[in-house]
């Protein structure tokens, strides 16, 4: 079995290219199957299903999402198993940007708008510093000198990754963005996450609604960069 | 005129590593419905300006989005885009110290966040090449639009003139890529032969999509486009280069005019 994490902002395009990529994996013989992990809601398992493809979603609900995906890796294994999968693609809610639900043997693949302005790689973090691959969407809204900024931005972040240049609507790039997924070696034994996820657990994890600082305990940090530990 | 000849002619003595190409053959593929190409294959030259014509929605852009990406039957229309009769190698289709095609699309505008100075200075260090080219291309962009662009200003509040001024320089002094890609040149509010000489250099191979007579016949052929496909490829012959000698003249009128306008001068 071969995993994939998609992750990216909301709005970036991950579904978009996953269906495009999706339809190459089948073409070229093999069966993936999706996961898709949202909060709230999501309608995005519709699209996949016109696919043909096994597709499950989770809702994390009141759990942080990339915290629930993380959780959940091994019965989403177990359920890619039961399809007869060979490839697990796993989409992310794709909310906050310091998780990075990316464990070590997956392929890791962060989705980035090139519409956000070539600043946006430097404030992206885990999620695209410790990815295998960045994704470059949305591409035929700037100029080619924007594209290649962009793309330069990217290596600053992360040196070593891959660019591949796609689009949602045409398709371009995601015959390129399967050829990776299908060469990826299978995971084997135990899987490590790329970075730690940060730093839990404080009051409101727990519940608390009260705004004012003095009813909140934990690792808590300040607007200046000062940390420190409250409570028992 | 004097001052961009100057500029390029400077240009020209910058090193470039890309080898340039000897030619690009487009092969045919299908129109929106999917019957094949009348055009089954195309060879162009070094040095040669070549258009691309027909209504809109006829497949213009597609035909340059499939130049642009090298496709190799993976595109909608099922074209195939060969560099001296061979596909080139997947790195020549993405890493931009290495790629061949430089592209002036219809977007006119930018959406970074940054000064022009700081943008061209990165985007030089991404094409592997000298940031101090950053105040040649901003000299050149001003030789081509009305109101001159400061490296100080925030791209996001140059005019369309400006931005396509900006673009053009960009590509004849940073990009210096051996094709050149041009997507209608004529919305741009510049002064658009000079911008399309600037663009050709030397031994350039340049695809320019246009409406324009001027344009149109600037190129030695033009592919005539219809519901997506290729029907047929024209040569410029020596009637239509007639009328080119008295577009131009009407151009050079029409061009004086708008300035006269623009200056806030009566026109006599």
């Amino acid at each position: 079995m071969k995993m994939v994490v998609v992750a990216g902002t909301p709005g970036s395009g991950k579904t978009s290219v996953l269906m495009h990529a999706v339809k190459d994996l089948v073409r070229a013989g093999h069966s993936p199957a999706l996961v898709k992990i949202d909060c709230m809601w999501t309608e995005d398992d519709a699209r996949f299903k016109r696919l043909q493809v096994p597709v499950a979603v989770g809702l994390s609900k009141d759990m942080c999402p990339d915290h629930y995906a993380i959780y959940n890796f091994d019965e989403m294994l177990e359920w890619a198993a039961a399809q007869g999968a060979d490839i697990l693609l796993n989409e992310t809610a794709g909310l906050c940007l310091r998780c990075a639900p990316y464990p070590d043997k997956a392929l890791a693949i962060c989705v980035i708008d090139v519409t956000t302005g070539p600043n946006s790689p430097l404030k992206v973090g885990p999620l695209l510093t410790t990815a295998d691959a960045a994704v470059m969407t949305k591409g035929d809204l700037v100029s080619q000198a924007e594209r290649e900024v962009f793309r330069e931005r990217i290596l600053e972040a992360n040196p070593g990754c891959r660019i591949i240049e796609a689009n949602g609507l045409s398709g371009k790039g995601s015959a390129e963005l399967a050829e990776l997924m299908a060469s990826w070696p299978d995971i084997c034994g135990e899987m490590v996450l790329r970075h730690n996820p940060p730093l839990a657990i404080c009051t409101l994890c727990t519940g608390e609604l009260r705004v004012s600082k003095e009813h909140h305990r934990g690792v808590l940090r300040h607007l200046d960069g000062f940390m420190e530990y409250t409570g028992e | 005129m004097s001052q961009s000849q100057a500029i390029i002619q400077a240009m020209s003595q910058v090193i470039c590593e890309i080898i340039k190409p000897l030619a690009l053959t487009i092969q045919g593929g299908v129109d929106k419905d999917g019957n094949p190409d009348d055009v089954l294959e195309i060879e162009i030259a070094r040095g040669e300006i070549i258009g691309i014509v027909g209504p809109t929605g006829s497949g213009k852009s597609t035909l340059i989005a499939d130049i642009e990406q090298f496709a190799l039957g993976d595109t909608p229309s099922g074209r195939r885009i060969l560099i001296n009769g061979q596909a080139p190698a997947a790195e020549l289709r993405s890493d931009p110290r290495k790629k061949l095609v430089a592209q002036l699309s219809q977007n006119m505008h930018f959406l970074a966040d940054m000064s022009v100075g700081e943008f061209l200075r990165m985007h030089a260090k991404s094409r592997g090449k000298d940031p101090g080219l950053a105040d040649k291309v901003i000299a050149l962009a001003n030789t081509l639009t009305g109101e001159p662009v400061n490296p100080a200003f925030q791209l996001t509040i140059l005019s369309g003139g400006q931005s396509r001024a900006l673009m053009v320089a960009d590509i004849a002094v940073i990009s210096d890529s051996p094709i050149v890609l041009i997507d209608e040149i004529e919305n741009a509010g510049i002064k658009k032969q000079e911008a399309l000489r600037l663009l050709s250099g030397e031994g350039k191979i340049v695809v320019v999509v246009t409406h324009d007579p001027m344009l149109a016949l600037m190129a030695s052929r033009r592919i005539v486009m219809k519901n997506g496909g290729m029907t047929k490829v024209i040569s410029t012959n020596e009637d239509e280069q007639r009328v080119f000698k008295d577009i131009e003249r009407v151009d050079g009128w029409l061009t004086a005019l708008r300035e006269t306008i623009r200056q806030g001068e009566v026109v006599a």
